[in-house]
């Protein structure tokens, strides 16, 4: 409606008019404004990874500073992509991205769509279901291994009281086939009020008068649902999953404080074998080129995606 | 890539410089790691305090963070410390990476002997290279793997009756390994008051260092040898042997028949919370716990008894534990440092030290008449000290230490493969580790 | 809205949505409750096979959460009787005070460094937004995801560079340090959701202001920001939340001087074994910043991403 009067104003303000009304031109404040941001951006983000870029091409160590520096190229890549061992905590990540997603996008939306039913006191029962989220997640991953217990832990003893099953005759953490699911237990517990959040921002996002319109055309409630509420609140839902797959792809503190990447390797996430082979056996060049492989792997993935998001919000 | 040099080289320059006028020669800082004993030093030290008027201020991390801390630290040239208690197996790298201050003119000029303290002990926390008269530390605290058991359920007749029948011997503190297991296996899953109870709490943590703290206490007394004592580096058909396969073996076993469901990522804490809650009839953990135990309101005191590592068929070892102090070669308190070290290497401090908690590895307080009988558990500990051996103590360790965390867990606790198959990907990594380091 | 609009749910509806939340809540709700009941355990209690809903209170945890102890010898504890009721606790046990932990310090880190970064990312980040939001930028599009890609970099990846570029600059272990890194991970987040906010903003607000003779930065201060404070706030909610709880780059980069609490928590060590009332009476203390701030913005935390999540 006001598209053109801004454009006018907004986007094509000549300099001169700027300068007519005192104070900075509009690109002056459009630079003032991005600028300390890109800057920031630049000098924190940027400029490590450049550094780290370099570094993958090196066999620098930083526990040893001194030491002779040499240009190896590649190899760091090829030994990386060519050992099993990436494969298998890219496995394990996959399992716990996917699931994690999976499960707090169906319960986050699910809870969302009834906290949208606007009964008595929606506003509370929200506030309390957000409470896991602020949690520490390095604290909530120490807290579960008490949890997970199987002796003197709530978690299997709360299962048992509901299957009648031995609280000990499980172990969470303890079985390869379990492990897996602990991790996405936990962070499913944690994070899914924050799809729910943003869920529920979609949902109240939704003029009333597009569901009025639906019911005087006679549509059903079941196809309201499927033609009028998914589609709107997708590009939100979208968006949350970006966050979450972003950060859980990157998945360190809550699982390294929670298994320690065991029983063996089955819960040793990409960051976690990061982190030893930086910071335990100081390869830092080998973990440099590492950390680039995640770079751009997520990186692509979602660029793809940030594609797809774009087309959904235009339509 | 000169720049990364010198980058580098100057941010060390710069933290240097920044150093020089943080740290004053009268304010030292002491880091090791957060547990019991660091507690007991802040008493101790302030007898130091008193007399040297330099003031002492302390950086305790906990243990699952300590290596990685304070090695940071070290290798960063970073000046937080200026008098570092490090783990044992440091000591390699301190010495050849030049964090550590060479003690040598320091003790013959003071006229401290290293012959003064457990010998175990000057060649696990000071010695580097190991065997050679190098000295880069003192022997702080002598520490080492033993084991704890619930001597009020081993006094019940009707176990003991029933054990007995079981077994044809009495239900004793074992004195082999095997017998450990059977005793383990006896406890496992039976009702004791009212309560399920299992053989043994030990260790099987994957993160850090656990289970390696653990599964050695197995493999030395099979056989298993870290390299060919002729040929060192030599490690095939050593640290791969029959006998290193069947300790591996053993562990396995006594993890799958005779440990608490979901024992598998545990340490030194949760054994004892396993211990204390009363889940278990043995634990494994170091020695450092006892004091501790010996107080708990619900097994300390009479209720607990205290065993060495029990041997095995092909020797009798108990993995050591404990640390040395040593000064940093980055401190600008040096002689303060020193100073310290002195005063903490005397006989009536270090006899103090033991009173509070802390395992002097001094031999005229553990040699003393009245040592043996001060605790519960002091002979236990002697006796443990006597058998000691330690993991890998070379700069490289941590690379060592990651490969044999990784086989052994996936072995012993996610049931993959064979122990044969564990311990040959062990030997290819090592071997890996060591042609990096240039020693093969 | 009309209670007799189509949208309205029926009473039906409502109380069956009711019961399912409720009972999610509560499920979600027994691992805090949990947390917050071992902070008032004794140690034997936290541990206690089978596990204790039942249990006598005791403000042990908390009184290890804030102070160092030391084991003495009967004769000194004979010798030195407890003076306060937090000494007697810690008398009982055959201990001593020695002095206050480092919890306090590290808590105050926390403070400083939170919302620190959490002022500085949502204050650039409202700038940045509002021009992208405003503004022909060139390349707009490439530099939001060039914003967002900033934040998919595994931290433990840059660590070493940024630690060595922070000791060169003398940043390292420093509040300033790490203000400024987490405002930068931070930066993405609040960019995105705030750009999206201000596109909600309708235009024609700062147009009359314009007409009215204001220049285009007394606009933005007095018309823009005002309406922008449901989505500043909202923003400001999520920031604070990641800043508040961060580990990675709090265990890699800093040691005494700032390190924030989350590091510290899970290593809080007792006599012997990890000390389950002391850690969860420190994640429940911990807690409390981050929910009241929450609880006070709740109101603006819905309406907020409301208006500002997606719209592009």
């Amino acid at each position: 409606m006001s598209e053109t009067a801004m454009d006018r104003i907004a986007k094509a303000t000549p300099p001169r008019v700027a300068r007519r009304i005192k104070g900075f031109s509009d690109r002056t404040i459009a630079w003032i404004f991005v600028a300390p941001t890109i800057f920031l951006l630049l000098a924190v983000n940027i400029f490590p990874l450049i550094w780290t870029i370099r570094l993958s091409f090196t066999n620098y160590r930083a526990n040893r500073p001194n030491a002779e520096l040499d240009w190896v190229g590649l190899r760091n890549y090829q030994r990386i992509l060519n050992d099993g061992d990436i494969w298998q905590t890219m496995q394990a990540t996959a399992h716990f991205l996917f699931w994690t997603l999976f499960f707090q996008v169906l319960i986050g939306f699910a809870l969302a769509w009834l906290i949208n039913r606007k009964f008595k006191g929606n506003d509370l029962w929200t506030t309390i279901i957000v409470l896991p989220m602020m949690l520490s997640p390095a604290v909530v991953g120490n807290f579960w291994t008490l949890l997970y217990q199987p002796q003197i832990g709530l978690f299997n003893n709360i299962v048992a009281y509901f299957t009648g099953a031995d609280p000990t005759s499980f172990s969470m953490i303890g079985d390869v086939a379990l492990a897996p699911w602990a991790i996405v237990i936990v962070d499913t517990w944690m994070w899914t009020p924050f799809v729910m959040l943003i869920c529920l921002a979609g949902l109240r996002s939704i003029p009333d008068s597009i569901y009025e319109a639906a019911e005087c055309d006679r549509a059903s409630k079941w196809r309201q649902f499927w033609t009028i509420t998914v589609p709107m609140v997708l590009p939100f839902l979208m968006l949350a999953v970006l966050f979450r797959g972003i950060e859980n792809f990157k998945m360190f503190d809550l699982v390294v404080q929670l298994t320690g990447g065991g029983p063996g390797n089955t819960t040793t996430l990409t960051s976690i074998e990061l982190k030893r082979e930086a910071f335990e056996k100081w390869r830092t060049g080998y973990s440099s080129a590492y950390g680039i492989i995640l770079f751009v792997t997520v990186f692509g993935l979602a660029s793809i995606y940030v594609k797809a998001l774009n087309k959904v919000k235009e339509r | 890539m000169k720049t990364i040099h010198l980058l580098a080289a100057a941010s060390i320059a710069v933290a240097s410089g920044l150093g020089a006028t943080r740290a004053h020669a009268d304010e030292l800082t002491l880091c090791w790691a957060a547990w019991d004993p660091a507690n007991a030093l802040i008493e101790l030290s302030k007898d130091f305090e008193q007399k040297s008027g330099h003031k002492m201020s302390f950086e305790f991390v906990p243990w699952p963070n300590f290596a990685d801390r304070m090695l940071n630290e070290l290798n960063s040239g970073g000046q937080l410390c200026d008098l570092m208690i490090g783990d044992s197996q440091w000591i390699g790298l301190g010495a050849e990476a030049g964090h550590y201050v060479k003690l040598n003119d320091f003790f013959a000029a003071e006229g401290i002997s290293m012959d003064d303290f457990i010998p175990a002990t000057v060649t696990g926390y000071a010695e580097w290279p190991k065997g050679t008269p190098n000295y880069w530390a003192l022997p702080a605290f002598g520490d080492v793997v033993g084991w704890t058991y619930r001597k009020d359920w081993f006094e019940r007749p009707e176990l003991r009756a029933e054990f007995k029948e079981k077994y044809g011997r009495e239900l004793e503190a074992p004195n082999t390994l095997a017998e450990l297991k059977d005793i383990a296996e006896f406890f496992q899953g039976r009702e004791i008051d009212g309560k399920t109870v299992y053989g043994a709490a030990i260790y099987t943590e994957r993160g850090s260092e656990g289970i390696t703290m653990g599964v050695t206490n197995a493999l030395y007394n099979f056989g298993f040898e870290y390299d060919d004592p002729e040929n060192p580096y030599h490690l095939d058909g050593f640290v791969n042997s029959p006998e290193a396969v069947a300790g591996l073996e053993f562990y396995k076993q006594l993890y799958d028949c005779c440990t608490p469901p979901g024992s598998s990522d545990w340490y030194m804490s949760e054994n004892i919370d396993a211990y204390k809650s009363g889940q278990v009839a043995l634990q494994m953990n170091f020695a450092f716990i006892w004091p501790g135990v010996n107080a708990d309101p619900n097994v300390g005191g009479e209720r607990s008894g205290y065993f060495p590592n029990p041997a095995g068929p092909g020797g009798h070892f108990a993995q050591l534990g404990g640390q040395g102090i040593s000064v940093v070669s980055y401190s600008d308190s040096k002689d303060a440092a020193l100073e310290y070290i002195k005063w903490f290497a005397q006989p009536e401090i270090q006899s103090r030290w033991w009173d509070l908690g802390g395992y002097s590895a001094l031999r005229a307080v553990v040699e003393d008449p009245g040592f043996a009988t001060s605790q519960p558990y002091a002979q236990t500990f002697l006796d443990s000290m006597a058998i000691v051996k330690d993991f890998w103590a070379e700069p490289a360790y941590a690379s060592l230490l990651l490969s044999m965390q990784e086989r052994v867990h996936n072995y012993v606790i996610a049931g993959q493969g064979t122990a044969q198959e564990a311990l040959d990907a062990l030997v290819a990594d090592w071997v890996e580790v060591f042609e990096d380091e240039g020693k093969l | 809205m009309s209670s007799f609009s189509v949208t309205e749910p029926s009473d039906r509806q409502k109380w069956i949505a009711g019961i399912l939340v409720v009972g999610y809540a509560l499920i979600t709700l027994m691992p805090l409750i949990w947390i917050l009941a071992t902070g008032f355990k004794s140690s034997p209690d936290a541990i206690a096979y089978p596990p204790k809903v039942l249990f006598e209170p005791t403000l042990e945890g908390y009184v290890n959460l804030f102070t160092t102890q030391t084991r003495q010898t009967p004769e000194y504890l004979e010798a030195n009787p407890p003076t306060t009721w937090y000494e007697e606790i810690v008398h009982d046990k055959g201990m001593v005070i020695a002095g206050p932990s480092r919890f306090g310090g590290r808590f105050l880190n926390s403070v400083i460094i939170g919302f620190g970064s959490t002022f500085l990312s949502v204050f650039l980040g409202t700038l940045a937004a509002y021009a992208f939001s405003r503004y022909r930028i060139p390349l707009k599009d490439d530099l939001m995801f060039f914003i967002l890609s900033t934040r998919m970099m595994p931290p433990i990846a840059v660590a070493i560079p940024i630690f060595l570029m922070f000791r060169s600059l003398g940043l390292s272990d420093t509040h300033a340090g790490m203000i400024l890194l987490y405002t930068a991970v931070n930066l993405s987040l609040s960019v995105w959701l705030l750009k999206g906010f201000m596109d909600e903003i309708p235009r024609e607000y700062e147009e009359a202001a314009l007409i009215d003779g204001y220049t285009r930065f007394q606009a933005f201060c007095k018309v823009v920001l005002p309406q922008a404070t449901m989505g500043i706030a909202a923003t400001a909610i999520f920031c604070l939340i990641f800043a508040w709880n961060e580990y990675a780059f709090a265990v890699l980069l800093t040691s005494g001087n700032a390190q924030t609490a989350p590091p510290f928590i899970p290593t809080i060590i007792g006599v012997g074994g990890q000390d389950w009332p002391a850690v969860a009476a420190g994640a429940t203390i911990f807690l409390l910043p981050v929910m009241v701030f929450t609880i006070l913005l709740r109101k603006h935390l819905l309406r907020g991403i409301t208006f500002g999540a997606v719209r592009k």
